[in-house]
């Protein structure tokens, strides 16, 4: 499991406890009445340390935890800092020419982050709302940094205001609910004082969904499901878990691998997001091949709204009973309710794991592979594919990933033109001895197209990228290099059109305005399915030069969405749509589509409390 | 380098690249080393290399071609093995086979013959490298004007001369039957397309396929003809969306990220073809294209052709000219590879489209001298005389340059100079005595000619000199057609003229190129150039003709005269006939016997009226005025004419009713 050299959140609570024994000790509790003042402060204070652990340990203008970085050291050589992850404390010598090379950016120009927390404006609170909280026994804060660490997620624009020290609107309390009843609590106090609730998972979202709504007058809430991260119970006769929704996803796998299981939903963000989270914006985890995405792992869902409670009356597998409810709930990305429970199908952990990778002389051969991968139905648990210059990124950049030397010469030698070829990276999961035959079959497939395998380093090396390439954007922000990813949803037929036309577009819509160096404009095959694939995009480009980056970085996004829906892809196939991409719900979903949506919101939230204004 | 084309509202201004003779280089080095020099062209980025045998066979696996295939089989109840065997002898009847040395061999005998042919072969540079550049970044897509069978020779000619790709070409099917000269075509890049394959679905998929095959892979420019065939009046001809709609398609459902659309100009100072041309407008039927005939053409080769132009318009981005115009979407809930007819958005932006490349086209189209001279010569049968001719070209070519006319006039030369030079290229259609200039139009008749074959030798020369001055009909037609209007309007009143402007404008857009949808645009654009001139003042809510104008508006509206006159003798003919099953086939021989009576009775000046070509294009016309309608009785097509409508059309085209109001309430 490579999730086994992340310095799991649980060690901060390790050391939470530790601190609280400590203040145990230092306090001599010597009598009734000391000891309950001692109780309130002592539990006062493990709030306020407990509310904000997570915050300490993780950076607020950027991604990730705040002691891994990659930076530039003094002799130029890139480093990755902290000890999470097994790239760290590495020295990564060719990245620098990587970074120079393809961006044209230059380690002179630095654009450092700016920190201004006093920008923060006072908080616009609704007395009332906040005695009865208070009287209801719920921790608060409005202290501006927890405000400030819940107003965004980590969008572009989002990031690049925070590290510019620009900060528009922000929550202007954080409420932390512990359990259920809690939060129906919370629901019932808005709705009686008319506040504007926003739920707050892990704060991963990249569709601006976690932006306070500017025209929002209405006091605004932070609802942060984080205490409410228990596993309530598991039934092993049926592999279910119930969970409460606040659970980040590292902290549930590992506590489910403790008891010998594993949900097996792995998204990139898992160190990072939760499960509620996962279910409000439909998440897709990269083992989807085994473990189905969110919408097929969760038997049960219960959800707060502003009319009550949702939840089926039982746990079948499978009902007959109109319309899917779960299906007004996944996606909903927080218009609707706050998910706070959730009973998901857990499995035994696999007995054995293998990585896997294969080049191939091309994208087109990599295309026809994955596809007849999915024909075959027999797709590993992750099979991705990279196009040639996301493995020079990784090849030249890390030096690490794929093909050392001696491997890339023997493939050049052997007809691959190192300008062409493209990886793809695998991970198979099982018992054994059908590993071993599934990884024969899926390689066979790949040698009609004339991949040939790699080795299994890279593969696992390629799967390590994923976690750390959203810190690579920070370091690009410290030199004028600005950058996102962007996802879609696309029938087979047109996977290859469709990356070719998107990469153009972004080079094309750049260069229009004003951007000097070609952007870095990459693409991969994450998913496969019986039907399409699931297509991500990497685009960043140095801004050096121009007056509104973010705009320009806007406009292009924006071009690049339109491409993509022009050529058949989907608005979105797990990151949601949040406002980022509202723009374009009524053309994906028709005007009858967005209604039925809209007449949901109008019947379960009629006062809008939920009032992040997110998808409709 | 993406031009993304805004109609050019002051179209003086616009910027014209400069020439350079390519014969210049030929006539001082050898033709033979210069045909076996190395070609190195250059090649379109994401091209997919493929011999043109592996084509086919692409070609013929398609998605979409198997679809049909299968299609076919089961509606005609064949075997699909059956139907495609067919289709694979269609795509072996139409295929191409380029061939490097077969370009040689043109590049060596061509040489040799445009240096005979022509004094100078002029080209522009810089659209060559517009087009060098463009061909690396996208699929380019040629789009010649068509007005010589030495056109496509020159283009292919070009390309190899500058190290572009060789294009394959779209050529009618008819060249096929010269037994050598067709293979010899296909080897040069030539594909043959059947005229007409309405219905047939396997012949179209086969087609479509095949250009979109080797469009998609970048296999070559494919070059085609927008006007369709060659115009024999050298006036653009209304454009055709067949091929256009095929080339786009690829682009519309995403399989290219854009297609470069170069629009390019070939200009004659002296046609190849011109009293042929004129003879088949006339009715002598054409020569079928034969081996034999062409050789008998050599004649041609001993003649002085004067100078060719060739001008190689800005590549137009289709990604740019479809924005915000097509959805491109619509193409995401049906397979690729299933046929779909376009929709009628697809099909405006196709035909809008279509229409702003021919203007493009127009636009850059090099006028010589002698196009002004034959104007003039045209509006004055009488003759007139030299000094009188020297003064009114120097008039007009003020005026046409005004106008935003890309006219070739010689520098540092007398104007008398400039035209006894041109007079002298086209002695021919001349006679010059004593001073006096006039088309020869009275040659001497000899005795045994009928008056009938008098009317149709002067009918010859003046369509020949009509080729001419059709020219630069572009560049006069707006403000003419809004002088017209207003003599017909007999008000001042704004509306009142642009009614009629718009009235003449919808009469006459078989004829001329006249985008639809752009009737205000042009008439705020004629308005402009006119009060430019100074010929007009326009108010809020008038038109007045300045006291100067009187001369510019009368030779304006003698521009249009000749298509007002015949149009009327169109009307004029289906109101008097009285077969009541007139055919489709009857029509032009009818008109044509008409307008001769009319012409022996001495009623009609005007031996316009004869053309095939103006006759055809009001019959489309009323067609589309539904003043006219065709009724299929068994396999004859019969026109049914409304007479009364006709007849109104009629009258306001002779000026007879000012507002067109009342006939269209009529129609």
């Amino acid at each position: 499991m490579f999730c086994c050299h992340i310095v799991s959140t649980l060690d901060v609570t390790k050391h939470f406890s530790s601190v609280l024994s400590g203040i145990c000790r230092a306090a001599s509790v010597d009598s009734i009445t000391d000891y309950n003042e001692f109780y309130c402060i002592l539990m006062c204070r493990a709030a306020r340390r407990s509310l904000s652990l997570r915050q300490e340990i993780m950076k607020w203008n950027g991604w990730g935890y705040s002691d891994s970085r990659f930076l530039f050291n003094k002799k130029g050589q890139a480093e990755f800092t902290g000890k999470r992850y097994r790239l760290s404390g590495l020295i990564l010598p060719s990245l620098k020419d990587w970074f120079e090379g393809t961006f044209g950016a230059n380690l002179q120009h630095r654009s450092p982050p700016s920190l201004n927390l006093s920008a923060v404006a006072p908080p616009n609170l609704n007395q009332p709302f906040v005695e009865d909280l208070k009287a209801a026994g719920l921790a608060v804060s409005h202290d501006p940094e927890d405000r400030v660490f819940r107003a965004h997620g980590h969008c572009l624009h989002e990031v690049f205001a925070l590290r510019e020290g620009r900060i528009g609107r922000v929550p202007d309390m954080v409420v932390w609910p512990s359990c259920h009843s809690d939060v129906e609590k919370i629901v019932e106090l808005a709705c009686k004082h008319n506040v504007c609730l926003i739920p707050y998972g892990g704060g991963t979202s990249v569709s601006s969904a976690l932006e306070c709504p500017r025209e929002e007058t209405r006091s605004i809430v932070s609802l942060d499901t984080s205490q409410m991260s228990r596993i309530l119970w598991i039934d092993e006769k049926n592999l279910t878990a119930h969970v409460e929704a606040g659970i980040i996803g590292q902290d549930l796998e590992r506590q489910l691998n403790e008891r010998g299981y594993c949900t097996g939903h792995e998204p990139d963000s898992m160190e990072f997001s939760s499960l509620g989270g996962w279910v409000a914006t439909r998440a897709s985890g990269m083992k989807k091949n085994i473990y189905g995405n969110i919408e097929d792992l969760v038997v049960h869902i219960k959800m707060v709204t502003p009319r009550g409670v949702i939840e089926k009356s039982c746990l079948g597998p499978r009902m007959s009973t109109g319309p899917d409810i779960h299906h007004f709930i996944l996606g909903s990305e927080g218009t609707l309710g706050v998910v706070t429970e959730v009973t998901l199908k857990i499995r035994p952990i696999p007995e054995y794991q293998k990585y896997g990778s294969v080049v191939f002389p091309n994208f087109q051969q990599g295309v026809a592979c994955l596809r007849e991968v999915a024909r075959q139905r027999c797709a590993p648990a992750s099979i991705r594919l990279m196009d040639n210059e996301q493995f020079q990124f990784g090849e030249f950049c890390f030096s690490l990933i794929l093909l050392n030397f001696f491997l890339l010469k023997n493939f050049c030698f052997k007809g691959f033109d190192p300008q062409h070829l493209c990886v793809a990276t695998l991970l198979f999961e099982g018992d054994r001895g059908k590993v071993l035959q599934h990884e024969k079959q899926v390689y066979d497939i790949a040698a009609k197209f004339g991949g040939l395998a790699a080795g299994e380093d890279n593969g696992q090396r390629g799967y390590m990228l994923t976690f750390v390439i959203a810190y690579l954007r920070d370091l690009g922000m410290d030199y004028y290099v600005i950058g996102e990813s962007f996802e879609t949803s696309v029938p087979w037929d047109r996977v290859l059109d469709l990356c070719r036309n998107v990469k153009e577009r972004i080079v094309r819509e750049c260069k229009e305005r004003g951007v000097q160096c070609p952007p870095l404009s990459t693409s991969r095959v994450t998913q496969t399915y019986d039907a399409g694939a699931c297509v991500y995009f990497y685009f960043a480009f140095n801004y050096r030069g121009l007056s509104d980056p973010v705009h320009v970085y806007e406009q292009v996004e924006h071009a690049a969405r339109e491409e993509i829906l022009a050529n058949g892809g989907s608005l979105s196939h797990h990151h949601g749509v949040g406002k980022l991409r509202k723009e374009w719900m009524k053309e994906s979903v028709s005007g009858v589509g967005l209604g039925m949506l809209k007449s949901v919101k109008e019947y379960v939230d009629p006062q809008n409390i939920f009032g992040n204004r997110n998808l409709l | 380098m993406f031009s993304v084309f805004i109609q050019p509202r002051h179209p003086v201004l616009k910027k014209r690249d400069d020439f350079e003779d390519v014969l210049e280089e030929r006539r001082r080095s050898s033709d033979l080393r210069y045909a076996l020099r190395c070609y190195t062209p250059t090649l379109y980025k994401g091209l997919v290399p493929c011999k043109a045998s592996m084509l086919k066979s692409i070609v013929l696996q398609s998605d979409h071609l198997q679809y049909v295939i299968k299609q076919v089989s089961s509606e005609s109840g064949d075997s699909a093995e059956c139907v495609a065997e067919e289709a694979s002898l269609i795509l072996d009847e139409m295929a191409h086979r380029l061939q490097l040395s077969t370009i040689r061999f043109f590049a060596f005998t061509l040489s040799k013959a445009f240096k005979r042919l022509f004094r100078s072969v002029c080209v522009n540079e810089e659209g060559i490298q517009r087009l060098q550049q463009a061909v690396q970044e996208h699929p380019v897509v040629l789009l010649p004007s068509h007005r010589s069978y030495m056109d496509f020779l020159m283009m292919s000619y070009l390309l190899y001369m500058c190290d572009l790709p060789l294009p394959v070409i779209a050529a009618g099917m008819d060249f096929m039957s010269m037994k050598f000269v067709g293979e010899m075509l296909r080897m040069s890049g030539a594909f043959f397309i059947r005229r007409s394959f309405g219905g047939d679905k396997l012949y179209w998929a086969v087609f479509s396929e095949y250009v979109k095959t080797m469009l998609r892979n970048g296999y070559a420019p494919v070059e085609f003809f927008l006007e369709g065939t060659r115009s024999r009046t050298c006036k653009s001809l209304t454009p055709k969306m067949g091929l256009l709609n095929i080339v786009m398609e690829p682009f519309f459902k995403g399989e290219l990220f854009d297609v470069n659309l170069v629009p390019v100009s070939i200009s004659y100072e002296r046609i190849l073809e011109e009293s042929l041309y004129a003879r088949e407008l006339l009715g002598v039927p054409k020569p079928k294209e034969s081996t034999s005939g062409l050789l008998k053409a050599r004649r041609v080769l001993s003649e002085d052709y004067g100078s060719m132009h060739v001008y190689f318009g800005h590549p137009v981005s289709l990604r740019s000219l479809a924005e915000g115009k097509i959805n491109r979407s619509q193409y995401n809930l049906l397979p690729r590879y299933i046929p779909q007819k376009p929709r009628v958005d697809t099909h405006e932006f196709l035909n809008d489209a279509a229409f702003r490349l021919v203007r493009i086209q127009e636009e850059n189209m090099v006028l010589k001298p002698w196009v002004l001279i034959a104007t003039l010569l045209l509006q004055n049968p009488d003759g007139l005389e030299l000094s009188f001719l020297t003064e009114q070209t120097d008039w007009l070519r003020h005026l046409a340059l005004a106008f935003g006319a890309f006219l070739d006039w010689p520098n540092h030369e007398a104007c008398s100079e400039v035209v006894s030079c041109s007079l002298a290229l086209h002695r021919h259609l001349l006679s010059v005595s004593a001073g006096h200039v006039q088309l020869n139009v009275t040659d001497a008749p000899q005795d045994e000619t009928t008056p009938e074959e008098a009317v149709f030798h002067r009918a010859v020369v003046v369509l020949s000199c009509a080729s001419y001055r059709n020219q630069i009909l572009h560049v006069f037609l707006r403000p003419a057609l809004l002088a017209v209007a207003m003599q017909s309007a007999n008000s001042n009143r704004k509306d009142d003229v642009y009614n009629c402007f718009n009235f003449l404008r919808n009469m006459f857009s078989n004829e001329f190129i006249l985008c639809p949808g752009d009737s205000v645009q042009d008439f705020e654009e004629a308005c402009y150039l006119l009060m430019k001139r100074g010929v007009l003042q326009v108010l809020e809510h008038e038109i007045v003709m300045s006291a100067s104008g009187h001369s510019t508006l009368a030779f304006l509206c003698s521009v249009l005269d000749p298509f007002l006159q015949g149009y009327q003798v169109v009307c004029r003919c289906l109101c008097e006939e009285t077969n009541e099953n007139l055919t489709e086939k009857e029509f032009i021989p009818a008109v044509r016997s008409f307008a001769l009576k009319l012409i022996l009775a001495g009623r009609l000046k005007c031996c316009e009226a004869l053309s095939s070509d103006l006759q055809k294009n009001a019959l489309a016309a009323l067609l589309r005025l539904k003043a006219v309608r065709k009724v299929k009785v068994g396999d004859q097509v019969t026109l049914k004419v409304n007479k009364i409508a006709v007849n109104s059309l009629e009258d306001t085209l002779g000026g007879k009713i000012p507002t067109l109001k009342p006939i269209l309430a009529r129609l």
